[in-house]
């Protein structure tokens, strides 16, 4: 994937904005949320998360948002689903890492490098990490 | 017509760029900008007269104490009251916290709160909250399939258990004018009280509080070309005794002793304890001030006429659903096919345009237009048809790529 080919960057959002990856409601017991705003923005999400053994075994949302919180937080899904606390810790810093404009490793965040240029419309950062943040919640709690 | 380059050369930041485009300003809902009379009353007293109100016996505190009590009586004038039914607050929202809660001890179990699903948070919040602590009940005014209050429906609404009614005046969402007059006419024969939230008409339409014959009012002076921090409350003289202060503290009593004995001061200042926004306040008479000197009738005049120009520019966009097409003000929401109002709204502000996109505060709207994140441009005395017409064609081509593309 080439993050200096705008054209792809643009069309992985947009796919990612307009059929949003798990975007439904999870109410099993052991499936927590948590239920995201932001401030700058009017986004209004939830995120739904099941850990199994310190692996995640799905990852869901629904909820009002932008293409920058849609976008993110569906790609966000796919990279999770499956990997352990461990890998996703991993691939939440990368993201984090690249948001703030910093050197970061193109290879673990996949679809999400789309985001790379997202540090610099500082107006928009949080709407790029809400469903980030709120896994990242999520598995503090879990380790609690 | 109005002398638009006149008005616009006393704002000076309709000289200024944003997005390196020159700024179109059209969420004057959310607040206004502000003339440069304002602007020298703010920098005059904070560079030479800042001295607090009411308590020094030097010849600067009188100075600005007068001033103080001047943008009292311009306020009356204003709006046709009598200079002790105003009462400075922070804002429009303090103003009906002040009401709602101040007026909770006259309420009992069962009684009925009546409101609109068109009213703001700040009208509706306090309400809900007294409601739960009387176990009073709110009730919602019938609406037609437009939004509008149902007239034919008033007299069911007015039922025996309405104590008080309390609505926006001009909804901040859709853009209509209540019929107040009606509402206020039949609710006080039957012995109700009316609050209305005047924050979207008094900076709009021409407000005369005696002929209208309303009990109380609330709204905020940013929204009418003053600086923030300063709103008032009106009240009619036997209602505001009436009031119970939410905020206590100095400058709001004659005396206290340890016995816990308060004697208030009378009314209005036992509203105002503690130091108010002095600046602002004292602004807000050179707010007034500019509105007269164009006219409140022309103001209301020249927003319909740009509105009326908007809405028939974008009638053939078929990416272009408008949710408020007979908007009485210059308030209209209407979102891009495909595109959250965010999106739309940061597109629009990369062209210098700046509009609001959300539920703007109103969250029951819902419950009328059906969806509930909408984009609001709203138009006021300075706004010009060219402005409107850049608007239309950033509007004409925009897409979601281009949206996307901000960010790439």
């Amino acid at each position: 994937m080439d993050i200096n080919d705008p054209q792809l960057m643009r069309s992985i959002i947009m796919d990612h904005y307009q059929y949003p990856r798990n975007r439904r409601e999870c109410h099993d017991h052991d499936c927590k949320s948590v239920h995201m705003n932001s401030e700058s923005c009017i986004d209004d999400i939830m995120v739904y998360v099941k850990l199994d053994h310190g692996v995640i075994k799905d990852f869901r949302f629904t909820g009002q948002a932008c293409t920058i919180s849609t976008a993110s937080t569906s790609i966000l899904s796919e990279l999770v689903k499956g990997k352990t606390l461990d890998e996703a810790k991993h691939i939440i810093m990368e993201y984090r890492k690249m948001v703030n404009l910093e050197s970061f490793d193109a290879e673990t965040l996949e679809e999400a490098i789309a985001f790379s240029n997202i540090g610099k419309q500082a107006n928009r950062i949080k709407c790029a990490l809400i469903g980030w943040d709120a896994l990242s919640q999520i598995i503090a709690e879990s380790e609690e | 017509m109005l002398d638009l380059n006149h008005i616009r050369a006393q704002f000076p930041i309709l000289k200024t760029k944003m997005s390196g485009k020159p700024l179109i300003y059209f969420d004057n809902a959310a607040t206004t900008l502000k003339p440069q009379s304002v602007i020298n009353d703010v920098t005059r007293i904070l560079s030479s007269q800042s001295v607090n109100i009411h308590r020094g016996d030097y010849q600067l505190s009188y100075d600005i104490s007068n001033e103080y009590e001047e943008a009292r009586v311009s306020v009356a004038k204003f709006i046709n009251a009598d200079v002790n039914e105003i009462v400075f607050t922070s804002g429009a929202t303090e103003g009906l916290n002040a009401i709602a809660y101040g007026l909770e001890h006259h309420l009992n179990e069962g009684d009925v709160i009546l409101t609109t699903h068109t009213d703001h948070a700040s009208n509706l919040l306090p309400w809900i909250e007294v409601a739960k602590r009387r176990k009073a009940k709110i009730e919602y005014f019938k609406l037609t399939e437009e939004g509008r209050i149902d007239l034919s429906k008033l007299d069911q609404a007015l039922h025996s258990k309405v104590k008080f009614i309390t609505l926006v005046h001009v909804s901040n969402v859709l853009g209509f004018i209540n019929p107040v007059e009606d509402i206020i006419k039949m609710a006080h024969q039957r012995n109700m009280v009316v609050i209305l939230d005047g924050a979207q008409s008094v900076a709009h339409i021409k407000m005369d509080v005696k002929a209208l014959d309303v009990d109380f009012l609330a709204w905020s002076g940013h929204k009418m070309c003053s600086p923030t921090g300063v709103g008032v409350l009106y009240g009619k003289k036997e209602w505001l005794e009436q009031l119970k202060s939410i905020k206590l503290g100095g400058g709001s009593n004659a005396q206290f002793n340890e016995q816990g004995e308060v004697i208030l001061k009378s009314v209005p200042t036992r509203f105002e304890a503690g130091t108010p926004a002095i600046e602002s306040t004292i602004a807000l008479k050179s707010a007034l001030q500019f509105l007269d000197s164009v006219g409140m009738h022309h103001i209301h005049e020249h927003e319909v006429i740009l509105k009326n120009h908007f809405l028939s520019k974008i009638q053939d966009f078929k990416h272009i659903t408008v949710y408020n097409p007979s908007t009485d003000t210059g308030i209209v929401i209407f979102n891009v096919e495909g595109i959250f109002a965010q999106d739309a709204a940061a597109y629009l502000s990369s062209h210098g345009i700046a509009v609001r996109a959300g539920n703007h505060c109103a969250k029951l709207i819902h419950h009328v237009i059906g969806v509930t994140e909408t984009l609001r441009a709203s138009f006021y005395v300075y706004n010009t048809i060219d402005e409107v017409d850049h608007l239309v064609e950033v509007l004409r081509d925009i897409t979601l790529e281009k949206c996307v593309d901000l960010y790439i």
